[in-house]
């Protein structure tokens, strides 16, 4: 049996990592067998990532699920796809970009749904023809996307035990169904041992307590760690998933859900609630946020914490609203009109989706303000095999006033800008929301001096705020430093890894609180550094225009960086690192 | 200031020490009255009561009372209210409105606060005009009159609120007069009381941009007919309807939104066991 090369082999010889492609046309199941796949792999003990990509239809239209199944955690995925495999060839060819293969690669395609487009083909990859649809016909009530799982699990080596459990789980009402899916599935493994081809993965580290998650899922978990018991939204491709999985998460920890008429309502309903005294959060993309953007002023003024996550897709105007980009920072950062301090968070990896939006929610919460979280469809739609996530630092609940404060002013000047918010329910201390400029007591003022005063008292807030050591992600040594947010963060460490082994240390520091800047942090972390190379996933470079306008960078500074929504892999980070290291 | 909890309370009870941005002779006077009288007469407590608006003269309202205020954004009161009833069922929620605020840009959301029927009381003041601006046409200013923006008129057929109210599901629908505080504040105290959406458009008149509108005292009168509960009997009423019959006029039997919901009390980490693959298998 030939054994094929993957990625980056281990000390004895066997690689860590293997990448597959399952693809077909909508309705052909391609992403629930990828899914049986993803958790077949969390059973035999591998760690394991799944992006997906489709078309713009709603259904009918072509779609692929991406998988990276390795022996330690990942965040990106690989450079290559060591297999692509195709139910039915439909427009396929469309995602040729987005399935990279080379001569090492293999695909596999149904002889009786036509060639493998061109575009693949002349990758020099070798091509194997694999009957799916007749050999799931061989089975009663047999799908040709079980058949594939199979020979997808049977190439990488899966045991059929943890495959059994994973398809079981998926048809948890058994009888035919399972039994079909099961003799289907089968007859997979036994055509990829006819193949007579394998990845040897060196064999899995099983470790405790991991999470097969996605990262919307993870950020609607975040939001209820932190505290939130509203949520308004309407739905919005990438972010609707968050929603549906927070509409009956929510009611089971005793908060309500409300689908909104539109962006404009939800953002508002949020407020109403928060004003109420419940945390609240809604989760939109590029365009809802575009709408919501008077009402986070009002948030600021009135001093009302609310969460915003966007996960982000291309934009402008409707873009690819089924893809990746890190486009929405700017509208995020200055999107609001007048001078209108908040917060924006970015969570830099599929697990880091819970701890970032908790960190966000209690940043709010503390500080009375907005807070937008900034995750992106890649980040939002993978699911992933992922060490239990991490717990966001605590901080401080909402100071609220106290029953019958005497002289009680809603917006009093504080030394550190934070103000008691009296509750509506509290008696003697009742105030009115505003977002016209007000007093310390809310009545509203056309004065400059109370305009300065409370502008002052907005930016105190966030200028004191000390957000410790999760403000980024800090990693590595050496005189070059990758600065980064976001899902850019995975490809950059795994390509700092690569750096390394071949005697290349360079830092990675990936920015989690985007706003307030924290020059003093970032001038520390890059203390010694005399390149840096900014990654961002957008065209116009607003990650580097952030960092001129609030930072001093050290040394030389370049730019790497692409819209969406092509994710950067690891070796093209690698080899933009090496070149500039021998320059 | 809050009375002690024994002692009954009376509309300044629910007034503030704030001075009005209104002109003199402005109908939102009359209105702002009416509300105090009516909390008063239901004997509610000010710190139990929100009052919510957007922007506009009428939005102006909640600073004016003593109950806990929320003055938003142009044209988004119901849906800030929505949320506030919806995560805070306990209190009495007033929205106040205006023609502008409330029929032009906060028009989607009418509808859908309406097909929500979430247990609000919906205050519009119409004037049929944009006063806080100095006096452009609103979606219910007559289509021949002309102001500067609209020389010539808008030519536009007025919208009709009632007529829309109903057919979008409100629960409770009346129009008041501005002219008569005890008579609209009669109307209020049913209105908040009647559950789910409740929507009472008062006639309020813009002395400054719309002096003729002094004559509405003589154009109102009591509605001649029994509220009904039928939608088809109270659409054939309210698509007939002069603009001047004062009183209730719908009484729907919708069930509030939010009143079968059922909420647990489970620690978000509960959640978190179907997330752990092993576990779960």
């Amino acid at each position: 049996m030939a054994s094929i090369q993957a990625t980056r082999a281990t000390a004895t010889g066997a690689p860590t990592s293997v990448s597959v492609a399952l693809a077909g046309s909508g309705g052909a199941g391609v992403m629930t067998a990828g899914n049986m796949l993803l958790e077949a792999a969390a059973q035999a003990g591998y760690y394991g990532l799944m992006t997906r990509t489709s078309g713009p239809q709603i259904r009918g239209g072509e779609a692929a699920a991406m998988l990276r199944i390795s022996t330690v955690a990942n965040d990106g995925q690989d450079d290559r796809f060591q297999v692509l495999a195709a139910v039915d060839w439909q427009n396929v060819g469309r995602f040729a970009a987005e399935i990279p293969l080379d001569a090492s690669s293999l695909i596999l395609g149904d002889p009786d749904q036509g060639a493998p487009p061109e575009v693949f083909l002349k990758t020099g990859a070798q091509r194997f023809e694999v009957p799916f649809k007749r050999l799931a016909k061989q089975v009663s009530g047999g799908w040709p996307n079980m058949v594939a799982l199979g020979v997808l699990a049977g190439l990488c080596g899966l045991p059929e035990d943890a495959l059994e459990r994973a398809v079981s789980r998926a048809n948890r009402k058994g009888g035919e169904a399972l039994a079909a899916s099961l003799a289907a599935m089968r007859l997979g493994l036994e055509q990829a041992r006819a193949l007579g081809v394998a990845f040897t993965l060196a064999p899995p580290q099983p470790g405790p307590g991991r999470w097969l998650i996605t990262g919307n899922e993870a950020a609607g978990a975040g939001a209820l760690r932190g505290g939130v018991r509203f949520v308004a939204a309407y739905p919005i491709t990438p972010a609707t998933e968050l929603l549906e999985w927070l509409a009956p998460a929510i009611g089971k920890v005793g908060g309500t859900l409300v689908q909104a008429e539109d962006e404009l309502a939800s953002i508002n309903m949020i407020l109403g609630a928060s004003y109420g005294g419940v945390p609240s959060l809604t989760a939109t993309s590029g365009p809802g946020l575009a709408l919501m953007m008077e009402s986070l002023g009002l948030g600021v003024a009135a001093e009302i914490p609310i969460v915003v996550v966007d996960v982000m897709r291309t934009g402008p105007s409707t873009g690819i609203a089924t893809k990746s980009e890190q486009s929405d920072l700017n509208i995020a950062l200055h999107g609001m009109h007048g001078d209108a301090p908040h917060v924006v968070v970015a969570p830099n990896s599929l697990a880091d989706c819970l701890a970032a939006t908790q960190w966000a929610v209690g940043i709010a919460e503390s500080l009375q303000v907005p807070a937008i979280v900034l995750t992106d469809q890649y980040l939002g739609q993978a699911r992933g095999v992922v060490d239990e996530p991490a717990r966001a630092p605590d901080l401080p609940a909402r100071h609220r006033a106290e029953t019958g404060q005497p002289d009680y002013r809603r917006y009093a000047l504080t030394e550190d800008g934070v103000s008691a918010m009296a509750i509506p329910g509290m008696a003697g201390i009742t105030y009115t929301a505003d977002g016209l400029e007000h007093g310390e007591s809310g009545r509203p003022s056309s004065q400059a001096s109370d305009h300065a005063a409370q502008m002052d008292k907005r930016a105190r807030k966030l200028a004191g705020f000390d957000p410790g050591a999760y403000w980024a992600s800090v990693e590595g040594e050496g005189d070059t430093a990758i600065v980064t947010f976001g899902s850019c963060t995975g490809p950059a460490r795994e390509a700092l890894a690569r750096a390394q082994a071949g005697g290349l240390n360079a830092r990675l520091v990936s920015l989690r609180l985007l706003s307030p800047a924290q020059p003093e942090r970032l001038a520390q972390a890059l203390e010694g550094v005399s390149r840096v190379l900014v990654l961002e996933q957008n065209h116009s470079g607003q990650l580097l225009r952030h960092l001129r306008a609030e930072y001093d960078l050290p040394g030389e500074v370049r730019s790497l960086r692409r819209a969406g929504p092509l994710p950067f892999h690891p070796g093209e980070i690698h080899d933009t690192l090496l070149q500039w290291s021998r320059a | 200031m809050n009375a002690p909890d024994t002692v009954a309370l009376v509309p300044k009870d629910f007034k503030s020490d704030y001075k009005p941005v209104w002109c003199p002779g402005c109908g939102d006077y009359s209105v702002l009255s009416s509300i105090t009288k009516a909390l008063a007469a239901l004997q509610l407590r000010p710190e139990n009561v929100a009052v919510v608006s957007g922007i506009g003269c009428s939005s102006r309202i909640p600073a004016y009372t003593n109950c806990y205020g929320f003055h938003g954004v142009h044209g988004r009161s119901l849906a800030a209210a929505t949320g506030l009833k919806a995560a805070r069922p306990d209190l009495t929620v007033l929205v106040a409105s205006g023609d502008g605020d409330g029929y032009s840009i906060g028009g989607n959301h009418f509808l859908h606060a309406c097909r929500r029927n979430v247990d609000l009381t919906y205050i519009v003041m119409d004037n049929h005009v944009y006063g806080m601006t100095k006096g452009q046409p609103s979606p219910t200013t007559e289509p021949a009159w002309p102001s500067k923006l609209s020389p010539e008129g808008t030519g536009l057929r007025e919208f009709h609120p009632l007529v829309i109210a109903l057919a979008a599901g409100a629960n409770f629908i009346a129009r008041a007069f501005s002219g008569d505080p005890n008579g609209t504040a009669a109307l209020l105290t049913e209105a908040i009381r009647y559950p789910g959406f409740s929507f009472v458009e008062i006639l309020s008149p813009c002395v400054t941009f719309r002096p003729e509108q002094r004559a509405w005292k003589e154009a109102v009168r009591p509605t001649p007919v029994e509220p009904t509960d039928d939608p088809a009997r109270a659409a054939r009423r309210l698509i007939t309807d002069d603009g001047f019959n004062i009183g209730v006029l719908y009484r729907g039997t919708r069930t509030p939104f939010g009143a079968t919901a059922r909420r647990g009390n489970a620690a978000p980490e509960s959640l978190d066991a179907a997330f752990r693959f092993q576990e779960a298998s």
